[in-house]
């Protein structure tokens, strides 16, 4: 099993969870986060006094999945998160030790 | 007494209270970090709440009382407590006791305006005494110059709503007391953003329209000059509004909705000593001016100058008082579509009289502001200490959180 975690553009979220419907996934956990990569901060403007706001708002999903299914989770993220700019985000894919159904204490890729 | 005129007088006392409470609070409210909400709603209630004890107790008669011998200067102590009011107490055609409650609302607002220089960062008890003490030697001897029958007046100085009398004294006090206490912890390298810009766009409407209550309501009838005060008010708001927005449009390609909403309160506060004497095309020209040159002393003021006067108080009020009462001066003439000159006045004598009494205004609100900061901080730390400022005000000064979501 593995843990995909993607961290993407905001307005991109219902995009993304349709596609993941598309192919069959059944849950996933998202997040507002913030954070900065190669696109860096932007700038806000009151009355003249500049500032610069190292911290964009994105949003972080974490899905669960069999080892089978992460290249089609991965390239249906890709597909629907990009716009082909700068700030499109990032996929991790990390090994996962188990998972468990806390209602039937199943556990294994039947939890998922 | 007239009872369309007490009609008129009585809304527009309740619209000149409607905008220090709620307008001018949420408009400063929202422009402070969230953290020091609630210190300046509670700023502006506890202004109110003192500008109007000091105003019963001492302030109406020091500003419209007879000060015998001295009257140039103060109205004296004939009408401490209110002494002689009666309900059928006549001032011009109106009963005294609005025109009371209506100059005093005037006297709530100027001391309110002022803590937008010191915002986020002065002790809740040096405020108090500073406000107190600053009506008693600011703003009553200069209502009184003005408008009571001192020596400005005398003089012939045109300011039909408060040019010198609240925007230029409560635009000096701003930046003199921001250069006393010191720039905010971190200004200007960290970014201390408006917390919620929607609570001051919602400001900036009620004071849009509470100033019609505080320019139309200066003549003090229900006439012809109300109605016109009323006109060129808005225009200059809107002019003012319209022209800030397209500067920072051209300048930095978006308009923001601060910008919009700024260039309104420069509109209206350099209309304001105008506003009695001048016509539309002027207000045009006023709204158009005060957009531009209030839009630049901001600038210059916070960028180049890097003093923290935190709202903006002086290059908004102070400035657009100072230029709406020279524009009073010129706009006045009867051939530029004002009131007219007074008789054997030319227009260079005038202009003469309003500068005098902008650089009187300055003059003694800046030395009397900083005496004042200076007998104050012998009783009390003007400044809360950096840990209390670093926290915020709301809950070092307060106990209590603006927002709990």
């Amino acid at each position: 099993m593995k843990l995909i975690a993607a961290i993407i553009k905001p307005f991109k979220l219902d995009d993304v969870r349709n596609a993941l419907s598309d192919i069959g996934i059944n849950g996933l956990t998202v997040y507002e986060v913030k954070g900065f990569g190669r696109q860096k901060g932007h700038t806000e403007l009151y009355r003249g006094a500049e500032y610069v706001v190292d911290y964009i708002p994105k949003m972080k999903m974490e899905i669960a999945v069999d080892d089978d299914q992460v290249d089609a989770v991965v390239d249906a993220i890709i597909e629907s998160a990009r716009t082909g700019k700068i700030g499109d985000g990032k996929i991790f894919v990390t090994p996962l030790e188990n998972a468990i159904r806390v209602r039937t204490s199943e556990s294994g890729a039947s939890a998922l | 007494m007239d009872s369309g005129d007490t009609a008129w007088i009585l809304t527009s006392t309740a619209l000149v209270l409607f905008m220090t409470l709620p307008g001018l609070a949420l408009f400063y409210g929202g422009l402070v970090r969230s953290k020091n909400v609630l210190s300046v709603l509670m700023q502006c209630f506890a202004i109110t709440c003192i500008a109007t004890i000091v105003w019963v107790v001492v302030g109406y008669s020091m500003a419209f009382g007879d000060g015998g011998a001295a009257n140039d200067w103060l109205g004296g102590f004939s009408r401490i407590f209110l002494s002689g009011l009666t309900r059928d107490s006549a001032s011009g055609t109106i009963p005294e006791t609005v025109f009371i409650m209506f100059q005093l609302t005037f006297a709530i607002i100027t001391p309110a305006l002022i803590i937008g220089g010191f915002a986020e960062r002065m002790r809740f008890s040096a405020i108090l005494l500073f406000s107190t003490i600053w009506l008693l030697v600011v703003y009553l001897p200069v209502c009184h110059w003005v408008w009571g029958g001192g020596w400005l007046g005398q003089m012939g100085l045109l300011d039909f709503a408060g040019g010198t009398v609240v925007h230029i004294t409560a635009g000096v006090a701003a930046i003199v007391t921001a250069m006393v206490i010191g720039n905010r912890k971190g200004f200007p390298k960290t970014a201390m953003m408006p917390h919620n810009l929607t609570m001051t766009v919602t400001g900036a409407g009620m004071l849009w329209v509470g100033w019609f209550g505080f320019n139309a309501g200066s003549a003090l009838a229900a006439g012809g000059d109300a109605g016109m005060a009323m006109l060129v008010t808005h225009i200059s708001a809107a002019t003012g509004a319209f022209t800030w927005m397209m500067i920072e449009w051209i300048r930095f390609g978006k308009p923001s909705a601060l910008g919009v909403v700024t260039g309104m309160v420069a509109g209206l506060g350099t209309i304001t000593p105008a506003s009695g004497y001048v016509g539309p095309m002027a207000a045009l020209v006023i709204g158009f001016a005060a957009g531009n040159i209030c839009y630049f002393a901001t600038m210059y003021i916070k960028n180049t100058l890097k003093i923290d006067d935190s709202l903006d108080v002086f290059p908004v009020h102070g400035v657009g008082g100072i230029l709406g009462t020279l524009s009073a001066g010129i706009f006045v003439a009867s051939n530029l579509g004002g009131s007219g000159l007074a008789e054997g006045v030319s227009m260079m004598d005038q202009f003469g009289v309003q500068v005098v009494g902008v650089l009187a205004t300055g003059i003694w609100t800046a030395v009397a502001t900083y005496a004042i900061l200076k007998l104050v901080s012998k009783f009390v730390d003007l400044r809360v200490d950096e840990e209390a400022e670093t926290e915020g005000l709301d809950l070092s000064s307060h106990e209590e959180k603006g927002y709990n979501i």
